[in-house]
């Protein structure tokens, strides 16, 4: 049987059936050839232009990292010896390995928890019908508007209180994860609304337990969704510095952006560091290969998440 | 009441009773979130800055006076101006320059796939190496100096400049535009393409097809961009802080990158005077829901949806 969820609530199937829409890419409807082949090729020419600006950083940054202290802050492209062992000396001069484990850890149970949390919510705004219910839900929406330097002393304070300040757990950097996020809830419930209730009233009538519809229904169902919304908060926990900043005092328990940062401190000579800018390369280059990899594993559910959050405003 | 009656409005009520258990079950984690984490803080932030509080000794009642201190204090125009002039560039920027790279994108075929990943990269960069790279970048013999030298423009010092530090910033957010591009992308594909059609048989220029067909379609998405990026430029952190705030803050630290954000933070964790802290947070949400409800009410007049869903 062949689901196409999304479809209510002016939600397009895009990101629920990602495969068949990256097939419908390949159809003339995107080819919008207004004008001849002449501005057909003068908007490539731009477009390549374009490509060239937003490729160039990542060529300078590679190249940085291979430069030596003397030549980083120059504008070679080619460094004279490429010196690869920057990428060594950065793993002896900070703790480097540590801080790749401790942002994976983070990373994965702030996705996991942020994930099954929404997912949890978003299936009981989507299927059960009770009192207030768009009412609570305009609340879960208007929670987004909320900056979070209001709740930010708090929050600090709470997680103090707990004993979890520079905890080896890192607690507070992805637990408050376990109580659901607003967007997800948003973006999630657009997804469950498309399932067609036919399909719950089955496994209810058998007398199956909501939990259980929840778990072996609707979330297979959703999967793309769910993996959407887990490589966002990846994304967003792998490049999160004000929380390690406020919750994490032992260099060994930082994570790589907040290590990152104090590397940025010791080497920038603008900011007082003994300018070696060559290993704060290295390791932005460190920081930022994950991320690159995980997009091209999940490419297509970066782009049409990123797609649909905005058909959906 | 009819015994029919009756019954079926005990089913109904059991029903209601049955969604309404377990729909309660399925909110719990939001709403124990959302009292202990949002509501809860948000009245506690609200108290605090009724108070003198460093998070050690206990919070001492002084009334208005960090509303007071907010006024007298010169670094807070400082800091709303920096992060108003970073605003009022970044987002009109992204969104003028997402729009004209979406519509390329649009006429190119099936290259715009391959586009649209290369500008969605530089999203998926983690913020604080796209501050060390910029950092590298945008220093006064940097390579983007050295681009504007091949031009005949002799570029500030995008570092240390306090005229050219936040122009230097909003460059470095420019480079970050992917998402927007994506957006509108997936919305002008939704613009039917029969209405072009009909609109040159009745002699519409090409303006007049972008302004009378284009930009209502995608409203929507211009306004939800508008809306998200005003809102995430006001809250301008990590790579401000990465560039700027060292082990020494340097020059333009205290004035010209001086961001509201920051402002607080360190109000709040280096100095940990935290009434103050909470006091600037509450001027920060005033100002973001003033906005916010601005742009709405806008979005109302202007926004144009297909059909009555949206």
């Amino acid at each position: 049987m062949t689901i196409q969820p999304g479809q209510v609530g002016g939600a397009p199937a895009a990101t629920a059936t990602p495969v068949q829409a990256t097939a419908v890419k390949a159809t003339p409807r995107e080819d919008r050839g207004v004008g001849g082949p002449i501005q057909r090729a003068l908007y490539l020419l731009l477009l390549l232009g374009a490509t060239f600006l937003f490729i160039f950083p990542f060529v300078w940054l590679v190249s940085a990292s291979l430069k030596d202290r003397a030549t980083v802050y120059n504008n070679e492209f080619f460094p004279a010896p490429l010196r690869f062992e920057n990428y060594l000396t950065v793993f002896e001069i900070a703790p480097v390995a540590n801080w790749f484990v401790n942002s994976v850890l983070v990373g994965v149970l702030a996705a996991s928890a942020v994930t099954l949390s929404s997912a949890l919510v978003a299936f009981g705004f989507a299927y059960f019908r009770f009192p207030y219910r768009n009412a609570v839900f305009g609340l879960v929406l208007a929670t987004m508007m909320l900056p979070g330097a209001v709740t930010l002393i708090p929050t600090f304070l709470i997680w103090n209180a707990l004993g979890q300040v520079n905890s080896p757990y890192f607690t507070p950097l992805w637990a408050g994860n376990l109580f659901a996020s607003a967007f997800y809830i948003f973006l999630l419930r657009q997804f469950f609304l498309g399932l067609p209730r036919e399909l719950f009233e089955a496994a209810r009538v058998d007398g199956a337990n909501p939990l259980r519809m929840w778990w072996s229904v609707a979330l297979p169902l959703t999967r793309a969704a769910l993996i959407v919304v887990f490589i966002f908060e990846l994304k967003a926990s792998w490049t999160e510095l004000m929380k390690p900043l406020i919750f994490i005092r032992d260099i060994a328990l930082f994570t790589l952006p907040r290590g990152l940062q104090s590397l940025v401190a010791r080497f920038n000579p603008q900011t007082g560091g003994e300018g070696e800018f060559q290993f704060v390369m290295a390791a932005s280059v460190i920081i930022t290969v994950p991320m690159v990899i995980v997009f091209f594993l999940a490419q297509r559910y970066f782009v049409e998440g990123i797609a649909t959050t905005g058909s959906k405003g | 009441m009819t015994a029919a009656n009756a019954s079926a409005s005990r089913r109904g009520r059991s029903r209601i009773s049955h969604d309404t258990k377990w729909g309660f079950i399925f909110l719990l984690p939001w709403i124990f979130g959302f009292l202990v984490f949002t509501a809860g803080p948000m009245l506690a932030s609200l108290f605090f800055s009724f108070t003198e509080y460093n998070g050690i000794q206990p919070p001492e009642f002084v009334g208005l006076d960090n509303y007071q201190a907010l006024t007298t204090d010169r670094r807070i125009p400082l800091a709303l101006t920096n992060t108003a002039i970073y605003a009022v560039l970044h987002v009109p920027l992204t969104m003028a320059l997402a729009l004209g790279l979406a519509m390329m994108l649009l006429r190119v075929g099936r290259a715009s796939g391959l586009f649209r990943t290369i500008f969605y990269l530089p999203t998926i960069t983690p913020t604080v190496a796209v501050g060390t790279l910029f950092l590298l970048m945008l220093s006064g013999n940097g390579i983007i100096n050295q681009a504007l030298g091949v031009f005949g423009i002799n570029g500030p010092n995008w570092l240390t400049d306090a005229t050219w530090v936040k122009p230097g910033i909003v460059i470095m957010s420019l480079w970050s535009l992917g998402s927007t591009v994506v957006i509108y992308f997936a919305a002008l594909r939704n613009v039917p393409l029969e209405l072009y059609e009909a609109a040159r048989i009745d002699g519409a220029n090409v303006w007049q097809q972008f302004r009378n067909i284009t930009v209502p379609f995608i409203s929507g998405a211009l306004f939800f961009t508008l809306i998200v990026n005003t809102i995430a430029s006001l809250q301008i952190f990590t790579e401000v802080f990465t560039m700027f705030f060292g082990a020494a803050r340097s020059g333009p630290a205290q004035t010209s990158a001086l961001f509201y954000v920051i402002y607080l933070f360190q109000q709040a964790f280096t100095d940990l005077d935290f009434g103050y802290a909470s006091a600037m947070a509450w001027l920060l949400f005033a100002i973001i829901l003033v906005i916010t409800i601005i742009q709405l009410r806008l979005s109302r007049r202007f926004v144009y949806y297909e059909g009555d869903s949206g």
